[in-house]
């Protein structure tokens, strides 16, 4: 497996001398309109956690109506005002808008942009050994197409009509039709340029991305010697440049249903005590678009934060990885079937049955990979030396939810075993799980382990013990005993359960829900306050604290431009060597050669 | 003045977990150790702590398996519902087992190599044989789960009886309405340019087949044991007809009409004397008898006492009163379904009486 020396030899020469023209930058060239991969990830990350607090309040207003359910509350009546929250008491209307905004800013800004270009553009030129992304400028776009994306998704709750309220996945003739709901009026149309400008942002991201890891890898780099963060960026990249823009080839379709009467979607309506001249279109039409990107989607969500895992994991263990290529070829896999599996959405919506059973059988082969990537991150930890770091536990953790919610995504890929579970909470439990937390408890990992390389400090570690066991307990305590509201029939998205006697009896668990909730939510409050009280004020990093391999850790403890002052770094072995027999130290960096006689790639 | 006292009581905690922080952090460089290094003593309480969360998680599991699974949907009430409830369970079987041994051997090897510093991790980079155990294992075991619920699925879906009652189930924004489709069993034509204040379903008054057609809302009756075809369409957005207690549901989607089949095993009358109905009835009861009326949402006639029904539920989002979409079904034996049948009158036969009347 010595694969040293057959590598693409790019001629870095020419941006050896990068910081010998090194000129002041001006504040806004440094820190606003930056071009440097770095300053952009920072970008991400703070817009990113910004973002995850205002959605993780919204659903904090919306649990307090379904455990107390016409409750008054002050709360709700400070943020929302008299128009939404009179009295205290959240408006129906505004209950679905909030489960909307909520769940597209957790989807689309937090866990796509957030994190994908916090990582992404951290770890990319970090560690294939380049000096930035292929087109810094293409990056900088990238984040402010971001970043007008999250504010015009937030301005829709300053105009009069609210914010789009037809579930993030704002099915059409109800998010076509402003007659239908307040949401679907001027807050739609915000979605849907907010979600525009996102896809730009996206795929102006993800092509620089692919186009780095392609290119730009540093000598003796060879795509066999990634760390498996590269490998699931790269994967998360190619699976967005292609699903995205057939989200905004349905959102384009939507837009002309909306304004200019067009019937891609609609027919047959009668509403507003009118009849619709749109006939001949199909509101399933929709469903096949949006999902078509919407499936691979969570896999976008959830690759990036199983690479931070996959690192970090063995790191802390002081372990190789297990079973390195077997982890890309499920990240392959992975993503290669996450195309042909959206119909599972749709199991309900009267497809042929023929086809469901295509989507049953696709769908369940996405299980395999994904056990493979299960059980080799347990034989990674097992014989290992594991030192937990806050990191180590958040990735721990991960593979806990990635397991649990893995495995109830069998009962719903399961067309007959989805008809009466679909849209009841069972879903909501399960893709919370699975995506939700798990990329969560990923990006917490990944922000922990590489802080040092983002601020030059370290996290408070006793701040992020709290932080980790806080947010695991309650994350368990909020979404296991939601999948039991579904197997009691509890439709998702109903702003109150009592219109009918079925279930009065489910109070007591929507209230245990809550309280966890809170919880959870209090202790997001103590990693705002160490993300920010370290960002200035914590113990400054040696250059590489965690003795690992990669290297991101071989550059200065500052924020040179070029990363590297010298030359690049040339690579001389896989990036997992760990405890290898025979070495002074538990760890060998990428850049020390190999030794007479040594094999390289886990050969031993 | 409480809202400005609560905000300075706000900055003045976080600057004293500020202070205090810092006071931690310098207190521990001084005794030479750095803050942010876990130590040994670290790790062996992180990973105490693993080995507690384990038996915590499986106790937390087991108190809501106890304590909610009684109050899940009751047996199910149709012919297909059983054999799903059968699959679920099969399959829950297997999944449960997974997640046993998955989460012991996690939080145990996360227990058991803490790391040390006289420890050295074994280099354990791959090993083939183990990783075709773990690819083929799953792979049978998701082929017998794949080969069962494509089988199941083929039977629910399979083409409804022609003898089937033909019902048609419309929905709009927000409430249901049946038409049955009388004595031909067949449905007459309609077109929503036809909708008005009167003709709520856009009939077609021409079509021979509609004419014994009945039209009903709130409530609808079906008997037991004969197979029921529903064909369902929707007037303005999409609506999901789900009807929990028979494991079924289907999507209503404007322009097109999608269709259903199952045929009801258990009488309403029936249901309601089962025990886990009845245990589940005393337990709605005893939570609205406790309700305030005129607190929170509730009105008149929430705190009194109902017996079982199965209802009807919209599980699509689809408006701002989405949550209260609901049709109360009632299964009836042979003659009870045929009397109460008896007793409904005709869309057309209703409206020329009214005609009659307002003349």
């Amino acid at each position: 497996m010595d694969n040293h020396g057959h590598q693409n030899h790019h001629d870095h020469e020419n941006h050896g001398n990068h910081d010998e023209h090194h000129h002041e930058e001006s504040f806004v060239s440094k820190y606003i309109f930056s071009m440097d991969h770095k300053t952009i990830s920072r970008q991400f990350l703070i817009t990113a956690v910004i973002m995850a607090f205002i959605a993780m309040m919204m659903s904090f207003l919306f649990r307090l109506q379904l455990a107390w359910p016409g409750e008054h509350f002050k709360i709700i009546n400070f943020f929302l005002g008299d128009k939404w929250g009179k009295d205290g008491m959240l408006d129906p209307g505004m209950y679905m808008a909030l489960v909307t905004i909520h769940g597209t800013v957790m989807v689309f800004m937090v866990l796509t942009g957030g994190l994908s270009g916090t990582f992404s553009n951290l770890l990319i030129p970090y560690q294939i050994g380049a000096r930035d992304m292929a087109s810094g400028f293409l990056n900088m776009l990238s984040y402010w197409f971001f970043f007008l994306s999250s504010a015009v998704m937030l301005s829709a709750f300053f105009i009069e009509t609210g914010p789009a309220s037809g579930g993030w996945t704002v099915y059409p003739p109800l998010s076509a039709l402003p007659q239908a709901m307040d949401g679907s009026k001027l807050g739609m149309t915000l979605w849907l340029v907010s979600m525009s400008l996102f896809i730009v942002s996206s795929l102006l991201g993800g092509l620089n991305y692919i186009v780095t890891i392609i290119n730009l890898r540093t000598k003796g780099m060879s795509m066999t010697r990634l760390p498996l963060t590269i490998w699931a960026f790269f994967v998360t990249a190619i699976l967005g440049v292609l699903s995205f823009p057939v989200l905004f080839s349905a959102a384009l379709l939507l837009i002309f249903d909306r304004s200019f009467g067009t019937s891609f979607y609609l027919s047959d309506i009668y509403i507003g005590g009118q009849a619709l001249e749109q006939t001949g279109g199909s509101p399933i039409l929709y469903e096949h678009l949006f999902w078509f990107l919407g499936h691979p989607e969570v896999y976008i969500i959830i690759l990036p934060a199983l690479g931070l895992t996959s690192e970090i994991i063995s790191v802390n263990s002081r372990k190789p990885i297990f079973g390195y290529r077997a982890m890309i070829g499920s990240i392959m896999a992975i993503g290669f079937l996450s195309f042909i599996v959206w119909g599972h959405h749709m199991f309900i919506t009267g497809m042929n049955p023929f086809l469901g059973s295509v989507f049953v059988f696709t769908t369940l082969l996405i299980a395999i990979p994904s056990a493979v990537k299960a059980f080799n991150y347990i034989t990674t930890l097992w014989k290992g030396n594991i030192r937990f770091t806050p990191a180590m536990l958040f990735a721990i953790g991960l593979v806990s939810t990635f397991i649990s919610g893995g495995l109830t995504g069998i009962i719903l890929a399961d067309s007959a075993l989805d008809i009466p579970i679909h849209d009841t909470y069972f879903v909501v439990a399960h893709f919370h799980i699975v995506m939700g937390v798990s990329a969560i408890l990923g990006m917490c990992a990944g922000v922990y382990h590489w802080f040092p390389k983002l601020f030059l400090r370290h996290m408070n570690k006793k701040l992020g013990y709290i932080h980790f066991w806080g947010t695991f307990i309650s994350a368990y305590g909020v979404f296991f005993p939601m999948h039991f509201l579904g197997l009691a029939g509890v439709p998702r998205r109903y702003y109150s359960n009592s219109a009918f006697p079925m279930f009065d009896n489910l109070i007591d668990i929507n209230v245990l829900i809550t309280c966890f909730a809170i919880l959870g939510a209090l202790t997001q409050v103590v990693f705002l306050f160490n993300f920010f009280y370290s960002m200035f004020r914590g113990p400054k990093s040696e250059q590489n604290p965690w003795n690992s391999n990669t290297l991101e850790w071989t550059t200065p403890m500052a924020h040179t431009h070029g990363n590297w002052p010298g030359a690049l770094p040339t690579v001389y072995r896989w990036p997992y060597d760990y405890s290898k027999p025979g070495k002074s130290q538990d760890f060998v960096p990428q850049t020390l050669p190999l030794e007479e006689g040594e094999v390289d790639g886990g050969g031993h | 003045m409480i809202k400005f006292l609560v905000y300075v009581a706000i900055i003045l905690t976080a600057l004293a977990i500020g202070y205090l922080v810092r006071v931690f952090e310098l207190a521990s460089s001084l005794k030479g150790n750095k803050p942010e290094e876990v130590t040994e003593k670290d790790n062996r309480l992180m990973s105490k702590i693993m080995l507690a969360f384990l038996f915590v998680l499986f106790a937390f599991v087991i108190w809501n398996l106890k304590s909610f699974v009684p109050r899940m949907l009751p047996e199910a009430a149709s012919s297909h519902g059983k054999d799903l409830d059968w699959l679920f369970n099969f399959n829950m079987a297997i999944l449960f087992f997974v997640f046993t041994i998955t989460h012991i051997l996690l939080f145990y090897f996360s227990y058991k190599y803490y790391g040390r510093k006289d420890r050295v991790a074994t280099y354990f980079p791959h090993d083939n044989k183990l990783e075709m155990i773990w690819t083929v294992i799953p792979a049978i075991v998701l082929a017998v789960i794949v080969i069962y619920g494509i089988k199941t699925w083929n039977k629910i879906t399979e083409l409804a009886d022609p003898n089937s009652t033909v019902i048609e189930i419309y929905a709009k924004q927000f409430d249901w309405t049946a038409r049955y489709a009388g004595a031909d069993n067949k449905l007459g034509a309609s077109n929503y340019k036809l909708i008005n204040a009167t003709n709520d379903l856009g009939m077609d008054s021409t079509s021979a087949e509609g004419q014994d057609d009945i039209i009903l809302k709130n409530e609808i009756h079906l008997p037991v044991n004969k197979e029921v075809e529903f064909k369902f369409r929707s007037r303005d957005v999409i609506h999901s007809a789900f009807f929990p207690h028979f494991r079924a549901q289907m999507n209503c989607v404007p322009g097109m009409t999608t269709m259903l089949h199952f045929t009801p095993t258990i009488t309403t009358a029936d249901m309601r004397k089962k025990p886990e109905v009845i245990e589940q009835m005393r337990g709605i009861n005893t939570v609205r008898s406790k309700r305030q009326i005129g607190v929170g949402e509730f009105k008149a006639g929430d705190e009194k006492p109902v017996d079982f029904d199965y209802i009807l539920l919209c599980n699509k989002i689809c408006g701002n009163s989405h949550y209260n979409m609901q049709m109360t079904i009632v299964i009836d034996s042979e003659e009870d379904y045929k009397k109460w049948l008896a007793s409904k009158k005709p869309y057309y036969q209703k409206e020329k009486v009214a005609v009659t009347a307002q003349k």
